[in-house]
Protein backbone atom coordinates (compact mmCIF):
# COMPACT_ATOMS: atom_id res chain seq x y z
CA UNK A 1 0.00 0.00 0.00
CA UNK A 2 1.61 3.62 -0.70
CA UNK A 3 1.43 5.72 1.92
CA UNK A 4 -0.85 8.64 2.08
CA UNK A 5 0.62 12.04 0.61
CA UNK A 6 1.24 14.63 2.94
CA UNK A 7 -1.74 17.04 1.63
CA UNK A 8 -3.45 19.88 4.09
CA UNK A 9 -6.32 20.39 1.78
CA UNK A 10 -7.02 16.61 1.35
CA UNK A 11 -7.12 16.27 4.58
CA UNK A 12 -9.82 18.74 5.67
CA UNK A 13 -11.88 17.82 2.30
CA UNK A 14 -13.02 14.38 4.22
CA UNK A 15 -16.35 15.32 6.23
CA UNK A 16 -15.10 12.48 8.48
CA UNK A 17 -11.77 13.76 8.82
CA UNK A 18 -13.53 17.58 9.22
CA UNK A 19 -15.61 16.05 12.37
CA UNK A 20 -12.49 14.75 13.94
CA UNK A 21 -10.69 18.03 13.84
CA UNK A 22 -13.94 19.52 15.31
CA UNK A 23 -14.11 17.01 17.95
CA UNK A 24 -10.31 17.26 18.88
CA UNK A 25 -11.04 21.18 18.93
CA UNK A 26 -12.67 20.62 22.05
CA UNK A 27 -10.21 18.37 23.52
CA UNK A 28 -7.63 15.92 23.17
CA UNK A 29 -8.80 12.28 22.82
CA UNK A 30 -8.08 8.49 22.95
CA UNK A 31 -8.17 6.52 19.81
CA UNK A 32 -10.93 4.73 21.34
CA UNK A 33 -12.99 7.48 22.36
CA UNK A 34 -12.45 8.70 19.51
CA UNK A 35 -13.82 5.79 17.42
CA UNK A 36 -16.80 5.74 19.79
CA UNK A 37 -18.09 8.82 18.24
CA UNK A 38 -18.46 7.39 14.79
CA UNK A 39 -20.28 4.58 13.17
CA UNK A 40 -17.93 3.70 11.01
CA UNK A 41 -15.00 1.23 11.89
CA UNK A 42 -12.15 1.87 14.22
CA UNK A 43 -9.87 0.81 11.62
CA UNK A 44 -11.41 3.59 9.13
CA UNK A 45 -11.16 6.30 11.72
CA UNK A 46 -7.39 4.86 12.70
CA UNK A 47 -6.98 5.47 8.50
CA UNK A 48 -8.35 9.23 8.85
CA UNK A 49 -6.03 9.89 11.83
CA UNK A 50 -3.00 8.57 10.40
CA UNK A 51 -3.89 11.10 7.17
CA UNK A 52 -4.23 13.95 9.77
CA UNK A 53 -1.53 12.86 11.24
CA UNK A 54 0.96 12.85 8.28
CA UNK A 55 -0.23 16.47 7.49
CA UNK A 56 0.59 17.63 10.52
CA UNK A 57 -2.90 18.80 11.90
CA UNK A 58 -3.38 16.17 14.75
CA UNK A 59 -0.05 14.89 17.05
CA UNK A 60 -0.44 12.32 19.86
CA UNK A 61 0.87 12.62 23.37
CA UNK A 62 1.48 9.65 25.45
CA UNK A 63 -0.25 10.57 29.14
CA UNK A 64 0.25 7.37 31.53
CA UNK A 65 -0.64 4.27 29.49
CA UNK A 66 -3.15 6.11 27.04
CA UNK A 67 -2.66 8.27 23.86
CA UNK A 68 -4.25 11.02 23.47
CA UNK A 69 -4.52 12.63 19.94
CA UNK A 70 -4.02 16.48 19.97
CA UNK A 71 -5.00 18.97 17.25
CA UNK A 72 -2.71 21.45 15.78
CA UNK A 73 -4.57 24.44 15.63
CA UNK A 74 -2.04 26.67 14.91
CA UNK A 75 -1.64 24.37 11.42
CA UNK A 76 -5.43 24.65 11.17
CA UNK A 77 -5.96 28.15 10.79
CA UNK A 78 -2.58 28.36 8.49
CA UNK A 79 -4.62 26.53 5.79
CA UNK A 80 -8.13 28.64 6.48
CA UNK A 81 -6.65 31.85 6.31
CA UNK A 82 -4.57 30.98 3.00
CA UNK A 83 -7.23 29.49 1.35
CA UNK A 84 -9.48 32.54 2.44
CA UNK A 85 -6.80 34.83 1.41
CA UNK A 86 -6.24 33.27 -2.15
CA UNK A 87 -10.22 33.23 -2.07
CA UNK A 88 -10.07 36.87 -1.72
CA UNK A 89 -7.95 37.75 -4.11
CA UNK A 90 -9.84 35.97 -6.82
CA UNK A 91 -12.69 37.71 -5.85
CA UNK A 92 -11.52 40.97 -5.86
CA UNK A 93 -10.31 39.83 -9.34
CA UNK A 94 -13.57 39.17 -10.74
CA UNK A 95 -15.29 41.38 -9.59
CA UNK A 96 -13.23 43.84 -11.48
CA UNK A 97 -13.59 41.53 -14.31
CA UNK A 98 -17.46 41.82 -13.93
CA UNK A 99 -17.19 45.50 -14.16
CA UNK A 100 -15.24 45.80 -16.71
CA UNK A 101 -17.48 43.27 -18.78
CA UNK A 102 -20.18 45.34 -17.31
CA UNK A 103 -19.02 48.55 -19.56
CA UNK A 104 -18.25 46.71 -22.40
CA UNK A 105 -21.71 44.74 -22.84
CA UNK A 106 -22.78 48.64 -22.56
CA UNK A 107 -20.55 50.07 -25.28
CA UNK A 108 -21.41 47.17 -27.35
CA UNK A 109 -25.00 48.08 -26.98
CA UNK B 1 -25.75 45.66 -10.93
CA UNK B 2 -25.01 43.39 -8.31
CA UNK B 3 -23.36 40.06 -9.37
CA UNK B 4 -24.33 37.30 -6.97
CA UNK B 5 -21.80 34.71 -9.46
CA UNK B 6 -19.74 32.30 -6.48
CA UNK B 7 -16.33 31.80 -6.81
CA UNK B 8 -16.05 28.38 -6.24
CA UNK B 9 -12.47 26.63 -5.08
CA UNK B 10 -11.92 23.09 -5.12
CA UNK B 11 -8.73 20.99 -4.85
CA UNK B 12 -9.22 18.02 -7.58
CA UNK B 13 -5.50 16.64 -6.98
CA UNK B 14 -3.11 16.46 -4.99
CA UNK B 15 -1.35 19.43 -6.86
CA UNK B 16 -4.14 20.83 -8.26
CA UNK B 17 -6.37 23.62 -7.48
CA UNK B 18 -9.93 24.49 -9.25
CA UNK B 19 -11.69 28.23 -9.64
CA UNK B 20 -14.48 28.43 -11.21
CA UNK B 21 -17.00 30.79 -12.13
CA UNK B 22 -19.88 32.51 -14.30
CA UNK B 23 -19.64 35.83 -15.53
CA UNK B 24 -22.97 37.42 -16.81
CA UNK B 25 -21.35 38.11 -19.95
CA UNK B 26 -21.54 36.61 -23.78
CA UNK B 27 -18.30 33.91 -24.49
CA UNK B 28 -16.99 36.21 -27.02
CA UNK B 29 -16.47 39.31 -24.34
CA UNK B 30 -15.18 36.90 -21.39
CA UNK B 31 -12.32 35.38 -23.56
CA UNK B 32 -11.51 38.83 -24.81
CA UNK B 33 -10.93 39.99 -21.44
CA UNK B 34 -9.06 36.82 -20.73
CA UNK B 35 -6.39 37.27 -23.35
CA UNK B 36 -6.02 41.11 -24.70
CA UNK B 37 -3.85 43.30 -23.17
CA UNK B 38 -5.56 46.18 -22.63
CA UNK B 39 -8.21 43.99 -21.01
CA UNK B 40 -6.33 42.27 -18.80
CA UNK B 41 -4.65 45.11 -17.83
CA UNK B 42 -7.80 46.40 -16.32
CA UNK B 43 -8.68 43.31 -14.10
CA UNK B 44 -5.87 41.33 -13.31
CA UNK B 45 -4.12 42.70 -10.96
CA UNK B 46 -6.30 42.95 -7.39
CA UNK B 47 -6.78 46.55 -6.30
CA UNK B 48 -4.57 48.50 -4.73
CA UNK B 49 -2.40 46.33 -7.29
CA UNK B 50 -2.53 47.33 -11.33
CA UNK B 51 -1.33 45.48 -13.81
CA UNK B 52 0.95 46.82 -16.48
CA UNK B 53 2.03 44.93 -20.31
CA UNK B 54 5.75 45.60 -21.51
CA UNK B 55 4.80 43.18 -24.27
CA UNK B 56 1.99 40.42 -25.13
CA UNK B 57 1.97 37.77 -27.76
CA UNK B 58 -1.17 36.04 -27.34
CA UNK B 59 -0.62 32.88 -29.71
CA UNK B 60 1.11 29.60 -28.93
CA UNK B 61 4.34 29.72 -28.13
CA UNK B 62 3.92 33.52 -27.34
CA UNK B 63 4.10 35.34 -24.07
CA UNK B 64 2.30 37.93 -21.84
CA UNK B 65 5.31 40.02 -19.96
CA UNK B 66 3.93 42.50 -17.13
CA UNK B 67 4.36 43.91 -13.93
CA UNK B 68 2.34 44.06 -11.05
CA UNK B 69 2.54 47.32 -9.37
CA UNK B 70 2.01 47.97 -5.56
CA UNK B 71 0.84 51.12 -4.06
CA UNK B 72 4.33 51.44 -2.38
CA UNK B 73 5.77 51.20 -5.63
CA UNK B 74 6.41 47.30 -5.27
CA UNK B 75 6.94 46.02 -8.60
CA UNK B 76 6.83 42.14 -9.36
CA UNK B 77 7.68 40.83 -13.21
CA UNK B 78 5.87 38.20 -14.43
CA UNK B 79 5.53 36.21 -17.37
CA UNK B 80 3.24 33.50 -19.33
CA UNK B 81 3.78 31.33 -21.11
CA UNK B 82 1.15 30.26 -23.26
CA UNK B 83 1.63 26.78 -24.57
CA UNK B 84 -1.78 25.81 -26.48
CA UNK B 85 -4.89 28.28 -27.34
CA UNK B 86 -7.79 26.84 -29.05
CA UNK B 87 -9.71 30.14 -29.88
CA UNK B 88 -13.06 30.72 -27.04
CA UNK B 89 -12.69 26.88 -25.83
CA UNK B 90 -9.74 27.17 -23.64
CA UNK B 91 -6.03 27.98 -23.31
CA UNK B 92 -3.00 26.66 -21.00
CA UNK B 93 -0.25 28.92 -19.98
CA UNK B 94 2.73 28.08 -17.72
CA UNK B 95 3.41 31.30 -15.36
CA UNK B 96 6.49 32.44 -13.74
CA UNK B 97 8.31 35.50 -12.06
CA UNK B 98 10.77 36.80 -13.85
CA UNK B 99 12.67 40.39 -14.47
CA UNK B 100 11.72 43.41 -16.29
CA UNK B 101 13.51 41.26 -19.59
CA UNK B 102 11.58 37.93 -18.66
CA UNK B 103 14.66 36.13 -17.69
CA UNK B 104 12.75 33.61 -15.36
CA UNK B 105 13.34 33.35 -11.93
CA UNK B 106 14.53 29.74 -11.61
CA UNK B 107 14.62 29.89 -7.57
CA UNK B 108 10.84 29.98 -7.77
CA UNK B 109 8.84 27.15 -9.36
CA UNK B 110 6.22 28.20 -12.24
CA UNK B 111 2.80 27.24 -12.17
CA UNK B 112 0.63 25.60 -15.11
CA UNK B 113 -2.68 27.36 -16.03
CA UNK B 114 -5.41 25.51 -17.79
CA UNK B 115 -8.31 28.17 -18.30
CA UNK B 116 -11.47 26.66 -19.67
CA UNK B 117 -14.29 28.82 -21.00
CA UNK B 118 -18.29 27.36 -21.60
CA UNK B 119 -21.18 29.26 -22.82
CA UNK B 120 -24.14 28.84 -20.99
CA UNK B 121 -27.02 30.95 -22.74
CA UNK B 122 -25.75 34.80 -22.02
CA UNK B 123 -23.34 33.60 -19.08
CA UNK B 124 -20.12 32.40 -19.68
CA UNK B 125 -18.94 29.98 -17.04
CA UNK B 126 -14.84 30.08 -16.62
CA UNK B 127 -12.99 27.36 -14.91
CA UNK B 128 -9.29 28.09 -14.12
CA UNK B 129 -7.30 25.05 -13.21
CA UNK B 130 -3.74 25.72 -11.00
CA UNK B 131 -1.46 23.05 -11.57
CA UNK B 132 1.26 23.08 -8.59
CA UNK B 133 5.04 21.69 -9.78
CA UNK B 134 4.60 18.75 -7.07
CA UNK B 135 2.43 17.58 -4.50
CA UNK B 136 3.88 19.26 -1.46
CA UNK B 137 4.39 22.72 -3.27
CA UNK B 138 0.58 23.75 -2.05
CA UNK B 139 1.89 23.30 1.54
CA UNK B 140 5.22 24.69 0.67
CA UNK B 141 3.10 27.67 -0.21
CA UNK B 142 1.09 27.54 3.23
CA UNK B 143 3.87 27.54 5.02
CA UNK B 144 6.40 29.81 3.69
CA UNK B 145 3.56 32.10 3.00
CA UNK B 146 2.59 32.29 7.01
CA UNK B 147 5.91 31.58 8.63
CA UNK B 148 7.78 34.31 6.67
CA UNK B 149 5.42 36.65 7.89
CA UNK B 150 4.05 37.79 4.86
CA UNK B 151 1.19 40.26 4.72
CA UNK B 152 -1.58 40.75 2.89
CA UNK B 153 -4.13 43.66 3.53
CA UNK B 154 -5.56 44.16 0.25
CA UNK B 155 -4.75 40.51 -0.88
CA UNK B 156 -2.80 39.65 -4.22
CA UNK B 157 -2.56 36.95 -5.53
CA UNK B 158 0.78 37.33 -6.99
CA UNK B 159 2.41 39.28 -4.45
CA UNK B 160 1.42 35.78 -2.44
CA UNK B 161 2.63 33.34 -4.81
CA UNK B 162 5.93 35.15 -5.43
CA UNK B 163 6.50 34.89 -1.32
CA UNK B 164 5.32 31.18 -1.42
CA UNK B 165 6.10 29.28 -4.75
Amino acid sequence: MSKQRRDVFQAIADPTRRSILALLALQSMTPNALAEKFETTRQAVSKHITILSECGLVTSEQKGREIFYKLEAEKIKEVDHWLEQFRKIWETKFSQLDELLSNLKNNEQ
Amino acid sequence: MINLNETKIEKTSPTTLLVTRTFNAPLSLVWSAWTQQELLDQWWAPKPWITKTKSMDFSEGGLWLYAMCGPEGEIHWCRIDYKTITKEVNFTAKDAFCDENGTPNTEIPGMNWSNTFSPTGDTTDVSVEITFVNETALEQIIEMGFKEGFTMAHGNLDELLLSLK
